[in-house]
């Protein structure tokens, strides 16, 4: 089974936990792992198949987060617009820090440390400043209705965010079969080559920027409507950054499928841990840690990445004998 | 007669207080091997940088298809049709021999299916076809430079700049690749080689230019240039030309 429709299955088989399982808690672990799933999904465009690792996606995250909240609360705009709203104003901020940072030719290490530190800005520019609500942060007002993006039941943000997954599993499809995938993963392979070749790559990496920033964002967008509130911490906090490189590389950086298994992973053993040691404060921490140095070091391809190496390899090996067979006879 | 298809006038490039090249000037006309031969160091590599948009000159003009494109960036130059091969193979690694062609085959096809056929029948031209599905990195040296010029020719160029292709191949390897390049020339193609593999050279070209110390010191039929006093003191030493006379004179 390959691609859209393996998209289609697997996205059905979350569509039916709805049917077997009416957890709260159950619910609440799945819409943050695919909420985690949709930021990394984010980060994996630009740095997985554009190989730019972005230390600070919580630029992208916090502002759809703030725009949202601040749309509707300050200046009462309908939710799911402060929605659309949040996805555009982070599509922006990452046209400006792409802009900057391509422009000016930064590369690896110089666009991970500007990246971070343009997410850190934001976040001290967010504590301080009236409209983020300063150090308080931005209550949304509670309104169950579906018209306000606000829902009764779980299950019904389970599905959005669901749904949300879903569009950017289709994106990253999209994008890895299209002529813009394969110049993107050219810059990321080789950049003078693929200029070479006639890529423009400071505008492939740009647009590559701008749509991986409009989906972290919609994870932004769809946190503060989930849990109500934003604040400095939350929204531009280094923890959203981490989790939104750490899913897809654990996962696979550069497929389709790398951020959501990432992010399952990653949560599955954050939580369990937390289960079987009685929430120790940080061991979620520590376990993220020892997974990548152990994903990096045995398994740099990821968890998708690997699995599609070994199946490879396994064919090869199927495909082998017959095809020494053939070179004995032509020698 | 007619303007040739690229002509470089005078075209110097300085690195600090390093003059890579000194007003070089060099032509190239349609459907011909142009050959640019000279000692390591002579400024090849960095010439073709500057055609190809890599570097920006110094001073002086390149002219490319009647007009003036002195300072272009690499991509639109490519887009007007001066595709290049790296003189150290510059794969896409991790990606299939087939999706490797398929970047360059891209360029002047948008849709996929089109981009994927002129791909694979580039890929089985320049005799990569059995080995389209493996990974770029498992290819061996010839196998690679085959692949730098099956991308280079995906773009569908009218200018061809090859670095040294048959460098590090063995003569059964250069046997099989020379054809291909001849071929590119009956389609219309220019061919500016820098190549070192002399025997080529003379097989391929009919017109040579030497670059020695950044500047063009020789340019000429493959016989006259390898008879060039000059030609030879830039390889051998100063004073080698004599040498070589009088040993010939006893």
């Amino acid at each position: 089974m390959k691609g859209p429709l393996l998209i289609a299955a697997v996205v059905a088989a979350f569509a039916a936990v709805p049917l077997f399982v009416h957890s709260n808690v159950v619910f609440n672990f799945l819409v943050v792992t695919l909420l985690i799933a949709l930021a990394g999904q984010g980060w994996n465009i630009i740095g997985g198949y554009g190989g730019q690792y972005s230390f600070g996606h919580a630029a992208f995250f916090g502002t759809g987060a703030y725009v949202t909240a601040i749309l509707q609360m300050r200046y009462g705009v309908n939710a799911w617009i402060g929605f659309v709203g949040g996805i555009a104003a982070g599509a922006a901020v990452g046209a400006i820090i792409g802009g900057l940072a391509f422009r000016a030719g930064l590369r690896s290490s110089y666009f991970a440390l500007v990246t971070l530190a343009f997410a850190e800005v934001l976040r001290i520019l967010a504590s301080v400043a009236p409209i983020t609500g300063a150090g308080v942060g931005i209550l949304i007002k509670l309104d169950l209705r579906p018209q306000s993006f606000q829902f009764q039941s779980r299950a019904v943000f389970y599905l959005v965010i669901l749904a949300l997954v879903a569009a950017s599993l289709a994106i990253a499809q999209t994008l890895e079969r299209s002529r813009f995938g394969a110049w993107l993963i050219a810059v990321r392979e080789n950049e003078d080559a693929a200029m070479a070749l006639g890529v423009d790559a400071t505008a492939v990496k740009l647009g590559a920027m701008v749509i991986s920033a409009a989906v972290t964002a919609a994870a932004g967008c769809f946190y503060a409507q989930y849990f109500l509130f934003v604040d400095a911490g939350i929204a531009y906090g280094p923890w959203i950054s981490i989790e939104a490189l750490l899913t897809p590389i654990i996962g696979g950086a550069g497929t389709v499928f790398g951020p959501l298994v990432g992010a399952l992973a990653v949560k599955a053993l954050g939580e369990g841990a937390k289960l079987w040691t009685g929430d120790v404060p940080g061991l979620d921490l520590m376990i993220y840690g020892a997974l990548l140095v152990i994903v990096v070091a045995f398994a740099p391809a990821g968890l998708v990445g690997t699995l599609a190496n070994v199946r490879e390899r396994a064919a090869r090996r199927l495909r082998a004998p017959r095809k020494g067979r053939a070179e004995a006879a032509r020698g | 007669m007619a303007e040739p298809l690229l002509s470089v006038e005078r075209v110097s490039r300085r690195f600090g207080g390093l003059l890579a090249l000194d007003a070089a000037s060099l032509s190239a006309p349609a459907g011909r091997i142009t050959a640019l031969i000279g000692p390591n160091g002579a400024g090849k590599t960095t010439l073709f940088a500057v055609i190809s948009g890599f570097l920006k000159p110094s001073a002086g003009r390149i002219r490319y298809g009647g007009e003036d494109v002195t300072g272009e960036p690499a991509h639109r130059l490519a887009r007007r049709g001066i595709a290049r091969t790296f003189q150290i193979v510059q794969p896409f690694g991790g990606i299939s021999v087939r999706d490797n062609i398929l970047v360059g085959a891209y360029l002047r096809h948008a849709a996929r299916a089109d981009a994927v056929g002129v791909a694979e029948t580039v890929g089985r031209e320049v005799g990569l076809g059995d080995l389209l599905d493996r990974p770029a990195h498992t290819l061996t040296v010839a196998g690679r430079k085959r692949l730098e010029l099956a991308r280079a020719l995906a773009t569908a160029p009218q200018l061809l700049l090859l670095d040294e292709v048959l460098a590090g191949l063995n003569p059964a390897e250069i046997r099989d690749i020379v054809p291909v390049i001849r071929a590119l020339c009956a389609r219309g193609i220019a061919v500016i080689m820098i190549e070192h593999v002399m025997q080529a050279v003379m097989s391929l070209s009919e017109h040579v230019f030497v670059l020695a110390e950044g500047r063009i010191i020789a340019e000429g039929s493959p016989a006259q240039v390898v008879a060039d006093a000059g030609v030879v003191e830039a390889y051998l030493g100063r004073g080698a030309a004599a040498r070589i006379g009088s040993t010939h004179a006893h």
